[in-house]
């Protein structure tokens, strides 16, 4: 199973953030943005990193920003935020963090699927720091292999 | 021989673990059967484990447990996954 398309919406590259939780706002944000959640969800994934802590920075650079299935993920979605400035998030090795990945999924099973996926993309360890360097949604998109919502495969609305 | 990928809300960080914990498993030549699991299930799912692979951040919500707590600096890193599995079960 291929990781989730990922709109124009969805990415925004290059922010200036405070702190990590207006990271997880910026990635809460984008996935709403681009039709994948509704109010709500943004505010229950800062909700798992203030009950569990930093945990969700699994690898140096990295957050995967996420929380349960719930009535507020209207559909499955990935979202790409990355920091003009790295953040702190509290982990002891992995901070700080420039790459945050928002993640929304309808039911566990489905998710086990796409991570699967994601744990591919991101064996190769010089994605982060390519993906936080990208100039642009099509690098993105490119590093994680997925396609570009155009052409006759789009079912995402058009980029802005 | 059992192995709990534990993390907080029992997707995500748990399935990338699990995935990438099978794979380093596979490496090493070892069967085992790595699960999925939360904060609020390991007890149960963990009671029969030899291994529970996590983050330092939920060592502490882990409590008390017959299994070797392993702990995973960077998810996606097949070779720390593979060094740490072998020196807990070789």
């Amino acid at each position: 199973m291929s990781l989730p398309p990922l709109p124009h919406d969805a990415i925004a590259l290059g922010l200036h953030v405070p702190d990590w939780r207006a990271a997880v706002g910026a990635a809460g944000d984008a996935l709403a943005r681009a039709g994948a959640t509704g109010p709500g969800y943004t505010e229950r994934m800062v909700a798992v990193i203030e009950e569990f802590g930093a945990y969700v920075v699994i690898a140096p650079g990295l957050a995967l920003a996420h929380a349960r299935p719930g009535p507020d993920v209207l559909t499955e979605g990935l979202s790409v935020v990355t920091l003009a400035e790295p953040v702190a998030f509290g982990h002891p090795h992995n901070d700080p963090v420039n790459v945050i990945l928002g993640l929304a999924v309808t039911t566990g099973d489905e998710h086990v699927q796409f991570v699967a996926e994601l744990a591919n993309v991101f064996n190769d360890s010089t994605i982060i720091p390519a993906l936080a360097a990208a100039p642009d949604a099509a690098t993105v998109r490119s590093l994680l292999g997925i396609e570009t919502p155009t052409g006759e495969d789009a079912t995402e609305k058009e980029p802005k | 021989m059992k192995i709990v990928a534990l993390c907080g809300v029992g997707i995500g960080t748990s399935a990338i673990l699990k995935v990438n914990a099978e794979r380093a498993l596979e490496r090493l030549d070892i069967q085992a059967d790595v699960t999925a699991a939360d904060i609020a299930s390991v007890k149960l799912a963990a009671a029969d484990a030899q291994v529970i692979l996590t983050s330092s951040e939920l060592v502490p919500s882990i409590g008390k447990t017959n299994a070797d707590v392993i702990i995973i600096d960077n998810f996606f890193d097949l070779d720390e996954l593979v060094a740490k599995l072998e020196v807990a079960l070789g």
